[in-house]
């Protein structure tokens, strides 16, 4: 791809960096507006962070969904890692022609269908809903968002890597411990921050199968947001776009240290 | 097809012939750990080939397959297959793709395990040993080094399996960067070396744990030719020096026979012949080895009569030929063909004046030059076209022979061999 | 097995390829794991679903009859069988309501797929074009506003959108409008709001077709007499098709039961199928029909489902 970029090349990219990035850009620099009304501009102003800063129902809601997103993205993790060892390592068993659909289902599934089916399980065993229930819901999404990424790195991995530790003397499980696992470990990464930011996204699915005291931030934002723009709202958002900015370029650096790891094996 | 492996004709002879001179290792390996009998078994490399037949297997080998099956699902990897390889040798395993060198090799290591048969380990069967105990190590075809580990960490992760003293890990560690040249840089990591080093490492690190038996999987084939031509010879004095069994699986005949003291010729999972690079090369006991390794001309026809003076080959044209044969693939009457490589026929304007030498007329149809050699392509009276090789000695412009000329081309009756169908 | 009989090389055909065709319990453990937790919560939950839309509504709780009694043992089984129906079904068929949302919800997944499609090829063609060192940087940031709450991206639309927005102030300011147009709350605005949200999803696919294909094929073909644009669509097109299927139908299949956008950003008029679940759902309270609403919706992408996920397994195989 040494091709210089053609004039529509160019424009095209610089078009499409514009529609993705102008919105929210907006978004940011009018959480700083002075004005209540969020279309026009009052001078700079930090009045809506202070605001929120005293917002406490906000601020329990902000901890529920990070402790939310951290319990459900550890246990994606491990349940998504273990899914793409199964469906990259273990050859043909039977039955991983259903898991393999019950992994990339969920991907493009309606949430509707999956929370409101998720809601009528935890009613049918009787499951009270709240943290527990939330939790159970994203894991269930984001395991298989983190298998995929972990089975793509998997999938180049030189598995010739085990059986030279192996070779070596290093018996089955101990080469998984320190071989395999630190090789895949930036894609393990990836994929648990993946989970985080898609749990910390989550509407529909913490709608479906919340309860009462387990009110999720985007929860909150929704119910305020359908009653219309409001400053403060920009200030929340602004500053979850800066914790999930800092969090995908610590991702990327995460990942760009694998890539080059995995190009020298 | 011809043409391109003309290039190769002539040079599995080569590094053999001067051995002796240009590599002063063996002499100096046997000053160090004294003639014994393995290090002198390395000289038949560089002797004629042996009349006689080998003498009684070993009676304890260092490796021993004996009647070994390996089947993936309904193809038939290797097929009930023995073989013996001797302590302190350099043994290739050498065939084309698919025939099971590769999966022999594994077996070996122990990440295959034969459906059928026993792989013993100086005397002691090893099939059901996991490749974690085994006393054998292996080099990877893609170095398989860790790449969250450094050189050095590389090289320990073998010794630290076993856990051995911190200070004799690093003692040992030192030594192999050593050996390897890889002084300085055992604190990099492995995208941060070259090819070449990365084999290095790669060597180093199967070398750290002293194994009974080394096993190299193509391990040279990611570099390119000229640094594939020096590590060669470096893994010939390494092993010289250390004295420890290799075991090298190629599908290059050039490499296995400049590395090899013995060559195991494989074909769809079977051994097809075992010897010494120069038996395999002068004397292949199958139309199909003669093919394989080098380039032939087979001369078709029918065995009219064998004795102590040689066999007498008749062709479909009526000509007949001599050749030097200790053993005859078939009676006198069955179909039989006379392999003479190109190197071996003297090309010529005027008849063969020695009514003993064999001679054949035709006309030249093609000329390949390579420099060194030039390839004569001559379409004989009837019609076969048949492949010569000359040295070029003299740098002359003008060549003697030229398109479209009628020659001859002799051959003596020990150049050929008789085969079977 | 038929380990010791060499004279019958070919005993078992079926051995597997496999080193160790035995599986461990470790083995057994790692499959086991993520694959019960997925019939626990992806499987069996649908199947509820399935059975409740086969029942009727009760102001109970739960508010659905009939209720499995399984202490009641086969009779209970027996009762419960019986008491199922299909009236809810009946419902959606007869109401226009229901079948007028489908319809919607299909036609907005078409046309802004179609949209994304027309979008996200340039974008995606121009980035696997860029500098070889240039393009992980241009991947994250097409990957970044996907990572930033989907919430905020619509909300951030919504101050744009507004009668007293940013657009149609810009429109005022450069003289275009006289008086303030509606965007909100029409359908144009659903759709503005699907193709930002779904951009990345077009994009990142395309991009990874693109950038496997081999330029010099565009060469050969000029090479041959094809010129430029007819080789795009008789050479390079071909070979992105897996990349454009996979694109779309990761967009088309969620944006057909797409909730949150049409609700923030449409209009009260006709709802797409997921804001008539959820209405359904927390406003009647109407468990059964909601149930219906989900099982109908699955079998239309019961298709589509199945396209995606052949197109994406011999995506990884091929990557082994």
């Amino acid at each position: 791809m040494g091709r210089r970029l053609s004039a529509f090349n160019l424009v095209s990219l610089a078009l499409g960096l514009a529609f993705l990035y102008l919105p929210i850009l907006i978004l940011v620099i009018y959480s700083f507006n002075d004005s209540r009304l969020v279309t026009v501009w009052g001078g700079f102003s930090t009045r809506w962070y202070v605001q929120l800063a005293e917002d406490h129902a906000l601020q329990e809601a902000a901890l529920t969904s990070l402790g939310i997103a951290v319990a459900s993205a550890t246990l994606a993790t491990v349940l998504g890692t273990l899914a793409a060892l199964a469906l990259t390592r273990l050859g043909r068993f039977r039955g991983r022609l259903p898991f393999s659909a019950m992994i990339y289902a969920p991907l493009v599934m309606p949430e509707v269908i999956t929370g409101l089916s998720l809601l009528l399980l935890f009613v049918a065993v009787e499951l009270d809903r709240g943290f527990l229930t939330v939790t159970i819901a994203h894991t269930t999404l984001t395991m298989c968002f983190v298998a995929v990424v972990v089975q793509s790195r998997l999938g180049s991995f030189d598995s010739s890597l085990e059986e030279a530790a192996q070779d070596l003397g290093c018996p089955p499980l101990k080469t998984f411990l320190t071989v395999t696992l630190p090789v895949i470990a930036p894609a393990i990464v990836a994929g648990f921050l993946l989970a985080f930011s898609l749990s910390l996204d989550d509407v529909v699915l913490a709608s479906f199968t919340t309860g009462p005291g387990a009110t999720t931030l985007p929860i909150r934002i929704y119910s305020d947001v359908r009653l219309g723009v409001k400053p403060e709202i920009n200030a929340v958002c602004t500053i979850f776009i800066a914790v999930i900015a800092v969090v995908v370029i610590l991702a990327s650096l995460v990942t760009r240290l694998g890539e080059r790891h995995g190009a020298a094996g | 097809m011809g043409d391109s492996r003309a290039g190769v004709i002539a040079r599995p002879a080569r590094p053999q012939a001067g051995r002796g001179e240009k590599f002063p290792v063996d002499r100096h390996a046997r000053r160090l750990y004294g003639d014994h009998d393995q290090l002198s078994r390395r000289r038949d490399r560089a002797m004629p080939p042996d009349p006689a037949p080998p003498p009684d297997p070993d009676p304890r080998p260092m490796v021993r397959f004996d009647t070994v099956t390996r089947r993936f699902a309904d193809v038939t990897a290797v097929d009930r297959l023995s073989l013996d390889i001797r302590e302190g040798e350099f043994f290739a395993l050498l065939g084309p793709s698919g025939c099971g060198k590769s999966t022999l090799l594994r077996m070996l290591a122990g990440f295959e395990r034969p459906d059928a048969g026993r792989i013993l380990l100086a005397g002691e069967d090893i099939v059901p040993v996991p490749p974690y105990r085994r006393p054998v190590n292996m080099m990877f075809q893609s170095y398989a080094l860790f790449p969250h580990l450094t050189v050095a960490g590389n090289i320990a992760f073998g010794l630290k399996q076993e856990r051995l003293p911190k200070a004799e890990i690093e003692t040992r560690v030192a030594e192999m960067l050593r050996l390897a040249r890889l002084e300085g840089l055992g604190g990099r990591k492995p995208h941060q070396l070259s090819g070449g080093q990365r084999q290095r490492v790669a060597l180093a690190r199967a070398l750290a744990k002293h194994p009974k038996v080394l096993l190299l999987d193509e391990p040279l084939a990611a570099l390119d030719k000229k640094l594939r031509e020096e590590t060669q010879f470096e893994l010939m004095e390494l092993q010289d020096r250390l004295g420890t069994t290799f075991v090298i699986v190629t599908h290059d005949q050039e490499e296995a026979m400049t590395v090899a003291d013995r060559i195991a010729v494989m074909n769809q999972g079977h051994v097809v012949q075992v010897g010494t690079p120069s038996e395999i090369y002068e004397q292949p006991r199958s139309r199909w080895v003669a093919g394989f390794i080098g380039d032939v001309n087979l001369i078709e026809g029918e065995l009219v009569s064998a004795g102590p003076d040689g066999a007498v080959v008749q062709d479909r044209a009526g000509r007949r030929f001599l050749a030097e044969a200790a053993s005859f693939p078939a009676a006198p009457g069955g179909t039989v063909a006379l392999a003479v490589r190109p190197e071996k026929f003297r090309v010529s304007t005027t008849p063969p004046a020695d009514a003993t030498v064999n001679g054949l007329s035709g006309r030249v149809v093609d000329i390949g030059y390579l420099g060194d050699l030039s390839i004569y392509k001559v379409r004989l009276d009837d019609g076969t076209l048949v492949k010569a090789s000359v040295t070029n000695i003299r740098r002359h412009a003008a060549r003697e022979i030229d398109w479209e000329d009628a020659v001859w081309l002799s051959f003596a009756p020990e150049a050929a061999v008789v085969l079977g169908e | 097995m038929t380990e010791k009989s060499p004279a019958l090389p070919h005993a078992s055909p079926t051995a597997s390829p496999d080193p160790s065709p035995r599986r461990s319990a470790g083995e057994l453990l790692i499959v086991a794991l993520p694959y019960l937790w997925l019939i626990a919560f992806f499987v069996v939950p649908f199947l509820i679903v399935a059975k409740i839309s086969l029942s009727q509504t009760a102001i109970a709780q739960p508010p659905y009859t009939p209720v499995l009694d399984l202490a009641a043992g086969l009779d209970g089984l027996a009762a419960f069988v019986r008491e199922l129906s299909t009236s809810t079904y009946a419902l959606l068929a007869s109401d226009d309501l229901y079948w007028l949302s489908y319809l919607k919800s299909l036609r907005v997944a078409v046309v802004s797929t179609a949209i994304l499609l027309v979008i996200g090829v340039p974008i995606a063609h121009a980035m696997a074009r860029a500098p070889a060192r240039l393009q992980p940087l241009l991947v994250m940031l097409v990957m970044l506003p996907f990572w930033t709450a989907f919430l905020i991206r619509i909300y951030a639309w919504m101050t744009i959108l507004q009668r007293d927005g940013l657009l149609n102030g810009l429109l005022h300011t450069l003289g275009l409008i006289d008086q303030p147009i509606t965007w909100l709350a029409t359908d144009t605005a659903v759709h503005i709001g699907i193709v930002y949200s779904y951009l990345p999803f077009m994009v990142l696919p395309l991009y990874a077709s693109f950038q496997k294909l081999d330029e010099s094929l565009i060469e050969a073909a000029a090479d041959l007499g094809c010129p430029r644009w007819k080789a795009f669509w008789l050479v390079m097109l071909p070979q992105v098709v897996p990349g454009i299927a996979a694109g779309s139908l990761l967009c088309l299949i969620p944006i057909t039961g797409e909730f949150v956008i049409p609700d923030l950003l449409g209009g009260s008029d006709t709802m797409m199928i997921g804001q008539t679940l959820w209405s359904e759902f927390f406003a009647n309270k109407d468990w059964p029909v909601a149930s219906a609403i989900a099982v109908v919706l699955l079998v239309l992408l019961v298709g589509p489902i199945a396209a995606y996920e052949a197109l994406q397994s011999r995506a990884m195989d091929g990557r082994r």
